[in-house]
């Protein structure tokens, strides 16, 4: 089957692609874009994008799919159904799952699992360390081979300076970053953020610092040893700070953050609503309008998800022993729009922190709408306005501290690997 | 001035004027606890339930007793013999008791915001018995009752709080209490007991035990919250009672007429010395005696409350 996406706006954040023009997929790729293309053939459906904006399939850098080992809080088949919906088509998955993935037979399950039951491409995320312990590496080549794009022991620090230089310049054997999950574990016995909110909560608090130490550290060593590292879900202040000084002397530094530390601040935990329980916390309204700031000046070059889906249950209990993270798959792209909305960002601008730079990043050859290339697509309006109903998602966590928002923006379909993956109810197109 | 909420989960949310109707409440209560006949027939039919996840003495002892003062029947719950221990979560454990129609919970726990969670999941009134270094809302009201009634006012003082005041609750909601009133508050303790921001809640910092005290109308002493890991903050015990165990001697560069508080329990010759603990400035006690009177006020108020 052979789609013909009509009349939408299409953008490409890469070339600089826009204007009404027709999008022809042959198979799983972009035969070509024009206006107006006649229906070639048979067995084509025409897509009526009409009022609407095609642009490139998001990628996300950073998520949690649990599976294997925790397929009670997510699947792959689930978590990727939450992905297309919220209109990725090529996310990265942690390797915090149970065995961890830091060895080849791992990853070839979860990719074997995602050739039969995903909704788009994943690309697993191999452990810097074995069992994610910060003691010894590990086999980092075998699960390049099969199919890791990069490494992380997401959900901590690699504690051991010593340690994080071997890893660094280990994978500069393979051309992939390093992912740093920044913090200091020792600053960061807490559950909320430390600032004003959390002085009249009396819960344990995080300092801010706890992450600039780390952010600090990473780039230092990445710099000594001539290696790229990508600093993961950047919250505070001091940390763009930190990033856009150490950016001008070394190149080979990049980072995200995640529609939470710009849409959301500590006050939301005031209630002693656990869904807002995220680590890094949800910061202050200082630490948000920088981030929105680094997000504007290009210190912060991407931003990822850090899809964290958890049974009620464990959500549902006091807020020190409730687990961490809110499932973003399916919220993050009307949140990323709100910074469009806002004037911080172009529409162009957006999408390349949500397209080319995660592709650049992972050596990935998506994220652009072109000729000859897959047919990594979503179609969207920006205009739409949507609440947020968390019993709704594909996801199998409802954790979100969203539910209920009005947002504006939504994806009405999504195009992975040249097939529908993903089409909004509302979508008569 | 008419009394509507549900529940007292802390001082944040109370007026002035919610918190001054629970004081002149507990006034005309006071008497009742002198009385031969010590109960009034108020809350008769009322079903009071204690659910004390951390251990207890005189905050659970209080409540029953201002409860059975009132006719209401009580019922405790310790962690220790609760389904706590086999595994039930809080929300389970609420539910079960909602099922048994109690009219007033009141829950102390150790994890702050364990009362506003247990407010969402049952339709009787949940007092904060005390959570995590949260709020202990009925401290802070029977603290105020106390030094109203031995000053007078609450306008124009000086309190100084000493010790451990990052576990504190009761610093806490006493600092929340306090600010609704025209007070100069000092919060004193080694900076690793301060926390960071303390000057946003309109509180001064300060590391000097002397000074704190200096012409201070109320010193309120707190303990080391041990179990909150309050003994990490500090080398060792000894050093910190040399440094902020207050001696008759501090209590003499305070006014005259100075009081000295501690909520308990005291722990003697680490932050209180026998002489201070006894002495004629103590009143000690009399937050014993005024925390029946003002915990049967906040009682009868939820009960009675406007809908």
């Amino acid at each position: 089957m052979n789609i013909l996406i009509k009349n939408g706006r299409v953008i490409d954040p890469k070339s600089g692609l826009d204007g009404i023009l027709d999008v022809f997929i042959q198979g799983d790729r972009i035969e070509k874009i024009d206006r107006p293309l006649s229906r070639e053939g048979r067995d084509v459906e025409v897509i009526d994008a009409t009022g609407h904006i095609v642009a490139p399939g998001l990628i996300d850098v950073h998520t949690h799919l649990r599976e294997p080992g925790y397929e009670w809080k997510e699947t792959i088949r689930t978590g990727t159904m939450a992905a297309v919906r919220g209109g990725f088509t090529s996310i990265v998955c942690m390797a915090n799952t149970n065995p961890v993935n830091d060895n080849k037979s791992v990853t070839d399950y979860i990719v074997t699992k995602v050739r039969s039951e995903g909704a788009c491409r994943v690309f697993p995320c191999g452990a810097i360390t074995k069992g994610l312990k910060g003691e010894e590496l590990a086999e980092i080549g075998e699960m390049v081979e099969a199919g890791i794009r990069t490494i992380s022991d997401d959900g901590k620090s690699v504690k051991n300076s010593g340690l994080l230089r071997k890893a660094l310049e280990y994978a500069k054997l393979f051309n992939i970053p390093v992912i740093s999950h920044c913090e200091d574990e020792d600053l960061s016995r807490g559950y909320v953020h430390e600032g004003r909110a959390s002085l009249l909560s009396g819960l344990d608090a995080v300092p801010g610092i706890a992450e600039e130490i780390i952010v600090r550290r990473d780039m230092t060593l990445a710099a000594y040893v001539d290696a790229p590292i990508h600093l993961t879900h950047i919250s505070t202040a001091g940390s763009v700070d930190a990033i856009r000084h150490a950016k001008k002397e070394y190149k080979k530094i990049t980072c995200d953050t995640c529609p939470h530390y710009f849409s959301i601040t500590d006050e939301a935990t005031l209630d002693f609503d656990t869904n807002t329980k995220v680590n890094p916390p949800l910061r202050s309204r200082d630490d948000m309008e920088a981030i929105t700031e680094g997000l504007r000046n290009n210190t912060i070059d991407m931003i990822a998800t850090d899809h964290a889906p958890h049974e009620g249950t464990s959500k549902d209990v006091e807020f020190d022993i409730a687990t961490f993270g809110i499932s973003g798959l399916e919220t993050a792209f009307a949140l990323s729009l709100g910074l469009v909305h806002q004037g911080v960002l172009t529409l162009h601008e957006l999408f390349r922190k949500l397209t080319v730079n995660p592709a650049k990043l992972l050596g990935l050859p998506y994220g652009e709408i072109k000729a000859g290339k897959i047919a990594d697509l979503m179609v969207f309006n920006p205009e739409i306005e949507w609440t947020v109903d968390r019993n709704s998602f594909f996801s199998k966590g409802k954790n979100t501290p969203f539910h209920g928002w009005e947002l504006k923006g939504k994806n009405l379909l999504t195009i992975a690997d040249g097939k529908i993956a993903y089409r909004d109810p509302s979508f008569k197109g | 001035m008419k009394w509507t909420k549900k529940d007292l989960l802390g001082i944040t949310g109370l007026s002035k004027e919610e918190i001054l109707l629970v004081l002149d409440t507990a006034e005309s209560f006071k008497d009742i606890s002198r009385r031969d006949v010590k109960k009034v027939p108020t809350l008769r039919g009322k079903t009071i339930i204690t659910l004390f996840y951390e251990p207890s003495t005189r905050t659970r002892t209080s409540f029953e007793i201002a409860a059975k003062r009132l006719s209401a029947d009580t019922i405790n719950i310790a962690a220790s013999t609760s389904s706590y221990v086999k595994g039930e979560t809080l929300k389970d454990t609420a539910k079960t008791l909602e099922a048994m129609k109690p009219d007033v919970t009141i829950i102390r726990h150790s994890m702050p915001g364990a009362p506003h969670m247990l407010a969402k999941i049952v339709e009787s009134s949940v007092v904060n018995g005390g959570d995590g270094a949260h709020e202990h809302p009925t401290q802070a009201l029977l603290d105020l009752y106390t030094m109203r009634e031995k000053k007078g006012t609450l306008d124009g003082l000086k309190i100084a709080i000493i010790g451990d005041i990052i576990h504190s609750r009761v610093a806490r909601s006493n600092i929340l209490a306090l600010r609704h009133f025209d007070t100069e508050i000092v919060c004193c303790g080694p900076p690793t007991m301060l926390p960071p921001h303390l000057e946003d809640l309109g509180v001064k910092s300060e590391y000097n035990l002397e000074k704190a005290v200096r012409g201070a109308d109320v010193i309120m002493m707190l303990r080391i919250q041990k179990e909150r890991g309050g003994v990490a903050y500090i080398p060792s015990i000894k050093e910190y009672s040399t440094m902020f165990g207050l001696t008759k001697e501090h209590v003499g560069k305070a006014r005259k007429d100075a009081i000295v508080m501690h909520p308990g329990p005291m722990n003697r010759g680490v932050e209180i010395m026998d002489d201070v603990a006894d002495g004629p400035f103590s009143v000690i006690l009399d937050q014993v005696e005024n925390g029946v009177a003002v915990r049967m006020a906040v009682l009868y108020l939820l009960l009675g409350r406007e809908t």
